[in-house]
This record gives C-alpha cells, sequence and structure tokens, in this order.
C-alpha cells in the first residue's frame, strides 16, 4: 500500500491540521498532523527516560552502553543490571502509566467530565480496598495481593455500573454513584488498616502510596498481556467514543450501538487501571492528568485515546526520575511525586477553567 | 408499502404506558408533521420510528424489516435523526462536526473518502454555512447552530430525515428559516421529512402530511388543507378558534378565539377609585 495522493482535507473547512491520506486500493485514513506529532514525540520522550532511567542507579551506565545492552551486545554485568534488574521495573512503569493514561481518557469521556477519572470514580480506592484485605485479613503473598487488587477493582466497576445504571448509564450519575463508592471504599481502607498490626499496616501503607521499586518480570507478564489485548480494543472503539461525545442520541442517531460500546469501553478501562494498580499500587493523578495535558497539547477534540496512553506512560516514568534524582540520597516512591505533579496540574486546571469563565 | 411504517406498537417508559396500540405510515417523499398537545406522545412516537426506544409491542419497520434487528450502522445509513439536544465537542469546528456526520458511512480502512468530502462540502452548503466551516460551533448563534446540526444529519445521506422539535429555543425569524429550509432539502433533494413542531400553523404551512396526536392516540392524519378545521384543533388541543386561509400560501391558519370580555373578570371584586 503506498500513498498515492495526499491533501488536505475540505477546502474551506475541516481544521487544517487533519489531512486525508489515500491508497490506490480505495482505502483512507484521516490523520491529525499535531496530533501525531505530538505522539512522536511524547513515545521519544518516554523511550529517552526509559534509557535514563536504565543507566541510573549504583551502577550507573550511559545512555549509550544501555541502548547497547538492550540490543544484546552489552557485557555479562551489564545484561544482567538492565535485563534482569532496570529493565522490568522501567516496562511496569511505561504499561501502568500507559493504563492509567487511556483509562482515563476513556472515563472522562464517557462521564463527559474531566473529573470523572477512575481514581475520582471509586476503582482505584476498590483495587486498593481488595489489595489490604489480602494483606490484612489473609497475609498474603504478592501474587494474591495483586489479585486481591484486580479482584477489589472489577468488583466497584460491576457495582457502579449497575447502580449508576437507569436506561443506560449517564455521564453525571456515573459521576455522583462513583464518587460515593471512592467515599465508602476510603472508609474501609481506613477500617482495614486499624485492624491490622503493625507489620502488615506498614506494608499496606507501603502499598498505597505506589511506587515501582523492586518490580520484575512478574509484574510485566500479566501487564503486557492485558495492554497487548485491551489497548488495541479501545483504540478500536476510538471513532464511536468520538460521536458519543456528542450525547447518547446523536450517538445512536449515527449507528452507534451506544450501550454496547459504553460497556466494552468500561470493561477495559476498569480491567487496565485495576492491573495496573495490582502492579505497581494506587498511583495518584495520571489517569486525572494525562487526558487533559494530552487533549491540551494535541489541540483536537475527541477523546484523544492515544495520546493519552502515551501522556501517561511519560508522565510516570518522568515522574518516577524525578522521584529517584532530584531529592538526593533520599528516594520517594512514585506515587508520591506523581500526586504532587497531580495537584499542581489540578490547581492549574481550576484556575484557568475559572479564567476561562466556566467554572 | 412505505418504507417507514410503525404496526400496532405499545410504547412507553419503564410501567408507564404514553401509546397502545399505535399504527402509522409515513408516506414516502412526504413532510410528516406530527402535532399534538404536551404529552400527548408525539416525541415518543418519533423516538420508536427512530429506533431510539423499543416498542413493548408491536414492531416499527424499515423497508419491511423490524428496525430493531437490523445492523445499527445499516440503519443509520437509510434513516438519519435530529435529536432535541445534542452536545457540540468543545472547541469544535463548523466542519468538524459535520464532518461527523459521515461516521455511519466509515470503517477502520475508510476513515476520510473523496466522497466524504464532497458531502460534507455540500451539506454545509445546501444548509448556507458554507463559510463558517473553519468558526468554532460554540461561538454561533442559536440559529446558524441549528444550521450545523441539520447539516450534520443530512451529511448522513439518509433518505428518511426525523426531526424533534427543531425549531425549540430559537427566534422565530430562525424558526421560520429553519422549517424554510427543511421545505427546501424536501423539494430539491426529495429526502422524506418526519418533524415534530410546536406551533400548529407552522405544521399547516409547511408539512405535505400532518399527523395530530391526542393522548397518544393518533385523532386525524391527511393533507393540513383537508383535515385542520375549528372541529379538529378543538378536539386536539381544547382551544376554540377559527380557521382560515393563510393570506400568503393558502394553508389553514388557525386564529383562537379571543377571551369573551368580562369574561375573566366575572365575580372579581371591581377595583374601585378612591376610598
Amino acid at each position: 500500500m503506498k500513498a498515492t495522493q495526499e491533501e488536505t482535507a475540505g477546502t474551506k473547512g475541516t481544521a487544517r491540521s487533519v489531512r486525508a491520506v489515500r491508497t490506490a486500493g480505495g482505502y483512507s485514513f484521516r490523520m491529525n498532523v499535531r496530533a501525531s506529532l505530538v505522539i512522536v514525540l511524547l513515545a521519544a520522550l518516554a523511550a529517552g527516560t526509559a534509557v535514563v532511567l536504565i543507566g541510573s542507579g549504583d551502577f550507573s551506565m550511559t545512555p549509550g552502553e544501555v541502548v547497547t545492552t538492550l540490543f544484546g551486545h552489552g557485557t555479562f554485568q551489564q545484561e544482567f543490571i538492565v535485563t534482569d534488574l532496570r529493565l522490568p521495573r522501567v516496562l511496569v512503569g511505561l504499561l501502568v502509566g500507559a493504563a492509567l493514561g487511556v483509562g482515563g481518557a476513556v472515563f472522562q469521556t464517557i462521564s463527559r467530565n474531566p473529573l470523572g477519572s477512575p481514581d475520582v470514580l471509586g476503582f482505584g480506592q476498590g483495587a486498593t480496598v481488595g489489595a489490604l484485605t489480602v494483606i490484612v485479613l489473609f497475609q498474603g503473598g504478592a501474587a494474591a495481593v495483586a489479585g486481591g487488587a484486580v479482584a477489589g477493582g472489577l468488583l466497584t466497576g460491576v457495582a457502579v455500573y449497575v447502580l449508576a445504571w437507569k436506561r443506560g448509564v449517564h455521564g453525571f450519575r456515573l459521576v455522583l454513584v462513583g464518587i460515593g463508592a471512592a467515599a465508602m471504599l476510603t472508609a474501609a481502607t481506613q477500617y482495614l488498616i486499624t485492624k491490622a498490626n503493625l507489620v502488615d499496616a506498614t506494608r499496606a501503607v507501603v502499598w498505597m502510596t505506589g511506587s515501582l521499586d523492586g518490580r520484575d518480570w512478574a509484574q510485566v507478564w500479566p501487564l503486557l498481556v492485558v495492554c497487548g489485548v485491551l489497548l488495541p480494543l479501545v483504540f478500536a472503539h476510538g471513532p464511536a467514543l468520538r460521536v458519543m461525545e456528542m450525547g447518547d442520541d446523536a450517538a445512536y442517531a449515527l449507528g452507534v450501538r451506544v450501550e454496547r460500546t459504553r460497556l466494552v469501553l468500561m470493561g477495559s478501562a476498569v480491567l487496565l487501571v485495576a492491573v495496573a494498580t495490582a502492579a505497581a499500587g494506587p498511583i495518584a493523578f495520571v489517569s486525572l492528568s494525562a487526558p487533559q495535558l494530552a487533549r491540551r497539547l494535541t489541540r483536537s477534540t475527541g477523546p484523544n485515546l492515544v495520546a493519552a496512553t502515551f501522556m501517561g506512560a511519560a508522565l510516570l516514568l518522568v515522574a518516577d526520575w524525578v522521584s529517584m534524582e532530584a531529592f538526593g540520597d533520599r528516594q520517594l516512591p512514585v506515587g508520591v511525586v506523581t500526586g504532587v505533579l497531580g495537584g499542581c496540574y489540578l490547581l492549574w486546571l481550576l484556575v484557568s477553567e475559572r479564567r476561562a469563565g466556566r467554572i | 408499502m412505505q418504507r417507514l411504517t410503525a404496526e400496532s406498537v405499545t410504547l412507553g417508559y419503564d410501567q408507564r404506558v404514553i401509546a397502545e396500540n399505535l399504527s402509522v405510515e409515513i408516506p414516502d417523499h412526504s413532510f410528516t408533521v406530527i402535532v399534538g398537545p404536551n404529552a400527548c406522545g408525539k416525541s415518543t412516537l418519533l423516538r420508536a420510528l427512530s429506533r431510539m426506544l423499543k416498542p413493548a409491542r408491536g414492531r416499527v419497520l424499515l423497508d419491511g424489516e423490524t428496525i430493531h434487528s437490523l445492523p445499527a450502522k445499516k440503519v443509520a445509513r437509510t434513516l438519519g435523526l435530529l435529536p432535541q439536544s445534542s452536545i457540540a465537542p468543545e472547541g469544535i469546528t463548523v466542519a468538524d462536526l459535520v464532518a461527523r456526520g459521515r461516521y455511519p458511512h466509515q470503517g477502520l480502512l475508510r476513515q476520510w473518502s473523496p466522497e466524504d468530502e464532497r458531502i460534507v462540502e455540500e451539506s454545509m452548503a445546501s444548509t448556507g454555512i458554507g463559510a463558517l466551516g473553519d468558526r468554532y460551533v460554540d461561538e454561533l448563534s442559536g440559529g446558524q447552530r441549528q444550521r450545523v446540526w441539520i447539516a450534520m444529519a443530512l451529511a448522513q445521506q439518509t433518505p428518511l430525515l426525523l426531526l424533534d422539535e427543531p425549531t425549540t429555543y430559537l427566534d422565530i425569524q430562525h424558526q421560520i428559516d429553519v422549517l424554510d429550509l427543511c421545505a427546501e432539502l424536501h423539494e430539491t433533494q426529495g429526502r422524506t421529512l418526519v418533524a415534530v413542531l410546536h406551533d400548529l400553523n407552522h405544521a399547516a404551512r409547511y408539512a405535505t402530511h400532518l399527523i395530530a396526536m391526542r393522548e397518544g392516540e393518533i385523532i386525524a392524519e391527511g393533507a393540513p388543507g383537508e383535515i385542520v378545521t375549528a372541529e379538529l384543533v378543538e378536539r386536539v388541543f381544547g382551544l376554540r378558534c377559527q380557521v382560515i386561509p393563510d393570506p400568503e400560501t393558502g394553508t389553514p391558519l388557525v386564529i383562537p378565539a379571543a377571551r369573551k370580555r368580562g369574561a375573566r373578570v366575572a365575580g372579581a371584586v371591581p377595583v374601585a377609585g378612591g376610598a
């Protein structure tokens, strides 16, 4: 397939940045130049940060050495440090960031609310309660804790969906039910901590901060499988989600099976967020801020699913790098850094929305 | 057999029944207007015809097949709907919004064909918004915005187009503007239009086929000139009136009866000047 024709779509009309790419076989693709550029730059930022992260630590390596080692030409010692110790941690960061970013974009679009992200609507809290139940009541190992987190996230997803259902799930009710669920689950978390003995409580609090420390291939594989299946599925539903932005009636009229699409997308997003939380703990604010930052960079309407995914990955790795480098010897868990960054972002969002007269 | 029909449908929400055993045929190539007092079930009927509401009993047929069992995108290539309220995404341009009407004709490998482009341009030209392509929808007036939504529905290229109260919330000049546009589309493009309207005089002037409803039942249907009489208006709306020929078009014009002088103050204490 080679492009035989490339032109601006709509002579006087369609935003100048949208181009149509057409091929000989009658295939045509809509390409937003600016959005594509943003995606490429974010991918480069994430990859660059990944290389720097792999190279830093007690045994430091130059980016060149890291890349050589990644392609299988390093020394035995470098191979060990990269593939066994640092690569899995960075991969967990990338995948968790991507899952949180796209999960946030899906929920913000479905709830039609920039604050309607999974960590506000209770899915993160549900995963936390699941994990803490395993830690506090069953003293389970790492795998059991991860399983508990996934189960907690999914159960919360089902409960919120069912409670918000009334002839379909609508944005406003989803937000209200989700915020209610989040409040109840936070109370349950606190109750579990008061019930725990000192060792379990410490373990629970460490888990709840969210961190990439000590993550290995055991965390990478489930994430890779879930992202490998669900990200393409979510992206394939992107055009339908774009139409659903205009309201359910308009989407029905255009031939979207609204409720089914919403169910598939919400289910995928809940699973992505739950698995991400199981791997790294509840990392704050990535799913809230990544889609909004992506949208402001691409300056295009629509859910910006792909851009939000790469933004999430880049954001999480940069936060991880900051947590390792910016505070000297005192390393912070990445969840603390994303929390601080997210708080600043939220303030900025509130101020700018206020200036625009929207709140 | 007309393309769009409802066969003895029972319509309602949850347990509340709005209309029972209702049958209707939309004449092909007509500009059909449904009128009736508030809560008579006219919007509910339109929602059923556009497959947004599934009948509890009976069925809606599109080209002889039950509309709810047809693939959603296939229906959307035959039957369009302009909903009462749609949300314009933040910061979207007119051309981008109209382009979204092409959704049912697109797929993952066919996202933006030369045909899509041509039809979007034509739709914008025929609704008189050809020059507004790069403007943001947020900054348009109510009348212009309604034209944009109509253009989006036109870009869907459906032989049947349903409009749910397309003139609500518009000033009088924009109401006439939108209705003139609909009449023009009906005449020049041969599309079948079905609209729910509040204003009986607008309905009588623009419709080629009128359906008058009350309490979930169809009281009368036919050409406005034949069915709109003072008796019908009183039966459907409970309003005493005269019906005269519209001086502009000759179609029926409903003039509500004037309040009888003194009728309302009967029994009221007259305001006396001074004490």
